[in-house]
């Protein structure tokens, strides 16, 4: 769908892209991360043309993405806004007729997304009249309104409750059921784990981390289990020796939780078959790392606190 | 409609709309109008009667002046004291001392300064009494003294024009109208370009718009419908501005022949009011048909279709220039208090300009009046007051140099700022610098 091969990109002597390559499957919705800085902003300003690269190319279905491509898409920027003077409808309506829809046909579709957004009643308000979550719905509306095949959301979730939070990435979810790609840049951890397809992490404008999100966590996992059992701690560590390490361990109303890292390139049946004897095993879950740590991690805890800080919103 | 008559329509729409734009149109002519209904009002209004004591010891005036319905005079032959004038009922005192015949000289005193229409009656009452004492007493026949009586009248001829008439002064007048004019749309309108840029890059929208437009796009558009909305402007201010005075006019013409003929008494005759007359009420209808007669002369000899084609060149041209450099300085800035360092450099060549205006209405020909007018960032001012005085047509190239150098300008100009336009609007909380605009200029598009 969206290839980019090589991209760089020079403010002065500030090198903002350097070399960048990524590939978008279609009909995914594709995370792009990274600490603030990194480069995001101005590689999403590459992809919609609003700025040219200094080399490098976009393919957008296999030929190189065009002005005409570019105002197709559906780009919702991190910093957005509206006219605060105009009426809603009026301001929609502008909006969608920039993006090359007929008058009717753009006022029949914003008619229905009013409709099924309960925002009937809006269309003559001002803008200025809104509460932001609510400019924040307009502005999510306008931005996929003319049906973009390939649509950019940075931030997309910035201004909403957690109602309307809900109500976007439902939103999300059922344009990429439709075949839309979407790519989207957070950094909201928590979004990407429930939302994204793939990833890419963008740190000291070079790609750090990409691929599919199972993947990336396969990739990142320290093959560390979680095992309930009820039973005595010694025999338990005892049991475990060669294929296992025990990294912590906590009990609660009769129950131990114990974190195991997996030694000598065991497998979980081997563990199990060691500590059957010895415990009465509950239950084992791998322990796949979060996004969260991920990102940390592949960015380097030190110097990304900021970042880190921001995530956590 | 393209993209680029949308976001025209939007600009022009949004700003149409608004209740301002209702109120200027309306407000324009009426301050206009209001303004020159004021100052001609406040010049005819008397403050009330006037009660006019002539001191009088040589008797040379009394009972001799005319009197008019708001103008009384009373004679006196004896000196009144200061504090006596005070607490009379008279409103001033004119003092005639016996040796005016040889020093042309009255004085006036006054508890309110009398209107200049009073003070014009009064001397020109006096004036009359005198030079007929003076014919008298040098034993001169009036008659052979209106024969004498030279009241000489240059008429200017421009030896280039044959046998008309030249009225350059009055031209250079209009020429610097049309000059201010246009000084004003730009500034007004150049000044909402910038500020719409601005608020564009301030609540964002600029983000969401440039996924859709070109920044160039959005620039001219902007800078299009402004400068319709200017349009539309003037275009009401004119239709009501002249709706306005035709009616003020008709209604100003019958007070003015009204007033006139009561002041034109029978004594005086009509002959000697004509020769004599340089105050208000003589030579009324004289001045009338003598401006009447230049107004048209000056119609006559001017080519007005061109000129008014011109103007709108000039006009127009001045403003895309000038606005494509205010919508630059919008977007390289944050806030509004950003913008003086950058607004130097634009309003200083448009203040050089109507002061090189000022000198051309009455040297014309001079150097600095031709480079200015050929130089792109003076000429839409300073080239009007040549075109309406016809010194632009004599020299043709000149004019073709003029407004070939202001469209290759304006060309460039909006270049230049598109580029710097389309780096400065995605730019949030940088002081921006001269070196950094320029640095703006070369990045890849």
């Amino acid at each position: 769908m969206l290839v980019l091969e090589d991209i760089v990109k020079r403010f002065g002597t500030h090198l903002a892209l350097d070399g960048v390559s990524m590939e978008v499957p279609q009909g995914k919705v594709f995370g792009l991360l990274g600490p603030n800085g990194a480069g995001k902003t101005t590689l999403i300003r590459i992809i919609t043309r609003i700025t040219g690269p200094d080399s490098g190319k976009v393919l957008f279905n296999g030929t190189a993405m065009t002005d005409a491509d570019a105002s197709r898409l559906g780009y919702l920027p991190e910093e957005r806004g509206l006219y605060k003077k105009m009426k809603v409808g009026e301001q929609a309506l502008y909006l969608a007729r920039l993006k090359g829809m007929e008058k009717t046909e753009a006022t029949r579709k914003l008619k229905e997304w009013f409709a099924r957004w309960e925002m009937d009643g809006w269309w003559n308000k001002k803008v200025e009249e809104l509460s932001k979550g609510m400019a924040q719905k307009v502005q999510f509306i306008t931005t996929v309104l003319h049906g973009p095949k390939l649509l950019i959301l940075d931030e997309p979730f910035s201004g909403f409750d957690p109602v309307n939070a809900e109500l976007v990435r439902q939103e999300i979810l059922r344009l990429r059921d439709e075949g839309v790609t979407v790519m989207l840049s957070t950094h909201n951890m928590g979004s990407v784990e429930e939302l994204c397809d793939h990833i890419a992490l963008i740190d000291h404008s070079k790609v750090m981390l990409s691929g599919s999100v199972r993947e990336v966590r396969q990739r990142f996992s320290e093959a560390t289990y979680r095992v309930d059992y009820k039973g005595n701690k010694v025999a338990f560590a005892d049991a475990l020796s060669f294929h296992g390490e025990l990294l912590d361990h906590n009990e609660a109303e009769g129950l131990s939780i114990a974190r195991v890292k997996l030694l000598h390139n065991s497998t979980v049946n081997q563990v199990l078959s060691a500590i059957l004897p010895a415990v009465q095993v509950q239950g084992v879950h791998e322990e796949v790392p979060r996004m969260h740590d991920i990102f940390i991690r592949a960015v380097g805890a030190k110097e990304t606190r900021p970042a880190a800080a921001e995530m956590t919103e | 409609m393209g993209k680029i008559g949308l976001i025209i329509w939007r600009e022009f729409i949004t700003r149409v709309r608004k209740p301002s734009f209702l109120i200027m149109t309306v407000l324009g002519p009426l301050l206009i109008v209001g303004g020159i209904a004021l100052v001609v009002y406040l010049g005819m209004q008397e403050s009330g009667a006037q009660n006019i004591v002539v001191i009088d010891k040589a008797g040379l005036l009394t009972n001799k002046l005319k009197e008019t319905d708001d103008i009384k005079f009373y004679y006196e032959p004896a000196d009144m004291s200061d504090s006596v004038f005070k607490a009379s009922p008279y409103s001033a005192m004119v003092e005639v001392n016996p040796l005016v015949l040889e020093n042309n000289t009255i004085q006036l005193f006054y508890k309110a300064l009398p209107s200049l229409s009073t003070q014009n009656y009064l001397s020109s009452e006096i004036e009359k009494v005198i030079e007929k004492e003076k014919l008298r007493v040098n034993q001169v026949d009036p008659e052979v003294y209106q024969r004498i009586k030279t009241a000489l009248k240059v008429q200017l001829f421009d030896i280039d024009k044959a046998g008309k008439r030249s009225y350059d002064q009055a031209k250079a007048g209009i020429g610097f109208a049309f000059g201010y004019l246009i000084f004003i749309f730009i500034f007004l309108y150049g000044v909402q370009v910038m500020r719409g840029v601005m608020e564009e890059k301030q609540n964002r929208v600029v983000e969401v718009l440039i996924s859709s437009v070109k920044p160039f796009q959005l620039m001219m558009g902007k800078i299009i419908g402004i400068a319709l909305v200017g349009l539309t402007q003037f275009l009401l201010w004119i239709l009501l501005t002249s709706v306005l005075t035709t009616v003020g006019m008709s209604f100003a013409k019958d007070q003015i022949s009204a007033s006139a003929l009561e002041q034109a008494g029978p004594q005086v005759s009509t002959q000697l009011q004509g020769q004599l007359g340089q105050g208000l009420e003589t030579g009324e209808d004289g001045d009338a048909n003598e401006q009447l007669s230049m107004v048209m002369d000056i119609w006559n000899d001017m080519p007005i279709a061109a000129i008014l084609g011109l103007f709108l060149f000039y006009f127009l041209g001045g403003y895309l220039l000038y606005s494509s450099m205010f919508a630059a300085v919008g977007a390289a800035v944050d806030s509004e208090t950003d913008t003086q360092q950058f607004m130097l450099p634009i309003t200083l060549p448009m203040m050089l300009s109507i002061f090189i205006a000022q000198t051309a209405v009455y040297n014309p020909d001079g150097p600095a009046v031709f480079w200015c007018s050929i130089i792109p960032f003076t000429s839409p001012v300073v080239m009007m007051i040549r075109i309406a005085m016809g010194n632009a047509f004599e020299h043709p190239w000149e004019l073709a140099l003029s407004m070939g150098l202001l469209i290759a300008t304006f060309i460039f100009t909006t270049w230049l700022a598109g580029r710097i336009y389309r780096t400065g609007i995605l730019m949030y909380g940088k002081k921006v610098t001269w070196k950094e605009m320029g640095k703006w200029l070369f990045y890849r598009g």
